[in-house]
């Protein structure tokens, strides 16, 4: 379904004189119905590369190829329309534009109300009270999260990507969320790439990658790589000052 | 009536036939029809230039509406409407002007509306404005005039869709005890129109209150200049709140002033001016939307 050729991203470091590679020669292969976890350490890549899928940014070198298109050089709006989905890690807010209208041109038709009240229901918000709430500044960052993922469920993609779908939904299980994914899995035979630290996410995946200082430093199946993830896996800086016996988790 | 006369009437009153309840059609600077209803009275002015308005006290869910259409280049028609509303009345008045100029002319409209609204009396008034046709101008100038009595609450909606070369929007208010006045204002200009307004409000009254907000956006090499000014001279609270989306080569200006003359007056003021944030693009664009699509998506919402 989709396929990374040797992607790198350069950027000009802040004096412009050098410049800096945030991703270095990244190939993968993602399957129809595949379910790909991508993770590593802050500032390895994972964003960025999140971003080339979906033509936010442009790779410096590489190719793209989806569903045997080449799509390198398609835009945004082309590959949105290819359904290719995005789900923003700081979710966008609007003034004026309230939840029914971003479903509504998510689905790109206009919904019934009762259309419109089951994707939010998907997510756990309960629709009355947010079909007409004001995209903006009084929604939490759970709630804009949760909007963000039933706008991709209103999209019906064929590849979904998510930047990190976890974050701010504590109150939220992440069974909920873990059953989205395979809903979008089962009624649109689509396919997923998910950047997440979260051992949870990754325990559902079907593939994993991870980056390192823009690399790729390992990929297979979630059977061939957590073993090596949690080997590899350092305790954070608060664990290793409760803990400083902890050298590794195993 | 025309096609283009009924055509604006519907744009800015809502109808092309007549409404249920109390009426007045301006069309072209003469009064052409007009009713009244079991609590409005509306009594023409004795020289043709306006209304006076009496609402009797207790009138509750009436709505009234005093549209204008001007579809004759050269007309420039100063009129004037004073409303006196009775105590404990809930009503609403729709109030709108359009211009279809097609001819060589300047054509004007400057509405002088004063409001009385009498003891816990409620009402909303909205007023929308438009033009359409060539390139000979199209200006509207209004000043509202607002007395609010204690305890009454007026919301005020005044949108602007698009079209009008140039206006200069004024508003007065006095508000007394516990009186409550809130102004969403809403406008859009582009090409090389200019839009003024320009709000003084007096809480002289001991709990009056004034929320004002405006959103607009300009774009080409139009020019907007916003003014208010809040004064407190009781113990009350304002906030007034302007919020502009910049575009292309426009200029926009906003100079809020709050004036505490009383020492628990508690007045806020919030000014934000800028383009369309780039991220909110993008998320669109992630949607399927082009850029122009998501643009007027956008500024669509903003002024909504």
């Amino acid at each position: 379904m989709l396929e990374l050729k040797n992607i790198s991203f350069e950027v000009r470091d802040e004096q412009g004189a050098g410049s800096r590679e945030i991703l270095k020669d990244v190939s993968l292969c993602l399957e129809d119905r595949e379910f790909m976890v991508i993770t590593g350490p802050n500032g390895s890549g994972k964003s960025t590369l999140a971003k080339i899928i979906m033509g936010i940014v442009k790779p410096t070198r590489g190719q793209i190829v989806f569903d045997g298109t080449d799509i390198t050089e398609a835009d945004v709006t082309e590959r949105a329309r290819m359904r290719i989905g995005y789900a923003f890690q700081q979710p966008v807010r609007f003034k004026g534009i309230n939840v029914s209208d971003l479903l509504r041109l998510a689905a790109g038709h206009e919904l019934s109300n009762d259309q419109a009240c089951r994707y939010l229901s998907e997510v756990g918000l309960c629709a009355v009270d947010y079909i007409n709430r004001e995209i903006n500044a009084s929604l939490s960052g759970g709630e804009l999260k949760r909007i963000e993922i039933a706008t991709l469920l209103a999209r019906g993609t064929r590849l979904s990507v998510f930047d990190e779908p976890e974050a701010g939904i504590d109150l939220w299980s992440f069974q909920n969320l873990t059953r989205i994914f395979e809903k979008m899995r089962n009624d649109h035979n689509s396919a997923a790439i998910i950047i997440s630290h979260q051992e949870r996410i990754l325990r559902i995946a079907d593939t994993i990658v991870m980056l390192a200082d823009g690399r790729v430093v390992k990929q297979g199946s979630r059977q061939e790589v957590m073993p090596y993830l949690m080997a590899h896996a350092e305790p954070c800086e608060i664990g290793k000052n409760f803990c400083p016996d902890l050298q590794r988790l195993a | 009536m025309n096609s283009n006369a009924e055509r604006i009437l519907e744009t800015v009153a809502g109808f092309r036939q007549l409404p249920e309840g109390a009426f007045n059609i301006r069309h072209n600077g003469k009064g052409v029809n007009l009713r009244n209803s079991p609590g409005i009275s509306i009594i023409p002015r004795k020289d043709g230039k306006g209304i006076t308005v009496k609402v009797k006290p207790g009138t509750v869910g009436e709505v009234m509406h005093i549209p204008v259409v001007i579809d004759q280049s050269g007309i420039i028609d100063l009129v004037y409407n004073d409303f006196f509303i009775g105590e404990d009345c809930d009503i609403e008045i729709m109030a709108g002007c359009g211009i279809h100029n097609d001819g060589l002319h300047l054509t004007q409209h400057d509405g002088i509306h004063t409001f009385h609204i009498g003891r816990n009396s409620r009402v909303r008034y909205v007023e929308k404005h438009y033009g359409s046709g060539g390139t000979a101008k199209k200006v509207l100038n209004p000043v509202t005039n607002l007395y609010l009595a204690e305890g009454a609450y007026m919301e005020m909606d005044t949108v602007q869709i698009e079209g009008v070369d140039t206006t200069k929007r004024v508003t007065n208010a006095k508000l007394l005890e516990k009186a409550t006045l809130v102004v969403k204002e809403k406008l859009l200009t582009s090409g090389n129109q200019t839009a003024t307004t320009d709000y003084e409000i007096d809480l002289d009254g001991c709990g009056a209150g004034v929320n004002l907000v405006s959103r607009s956006v300009a774009k080409g090499s139009s020019m907007q200049e916003f003014l208010s000014k809040i004064n407190g001279n009781n113990e009350c609270h304002g906030h007034s709140e302007c919020d502009a989306i910049i575009m292309d080569n426009a200029v926009v200006t906003a100079i809020p002033v709050v004036r505490a003359n009383h020492v628990d007056a508690s007045l806020i003021h919030e000014a934000a001016i800028g383009k369309i944030a780039g991220e909110q693009i993008t998320k669109l664009l992630t949607l399927g939307l082009t850029q122009e699509e998501a643009e007027a998506e956008i500024v669509n919402g903003f002024l909504r």
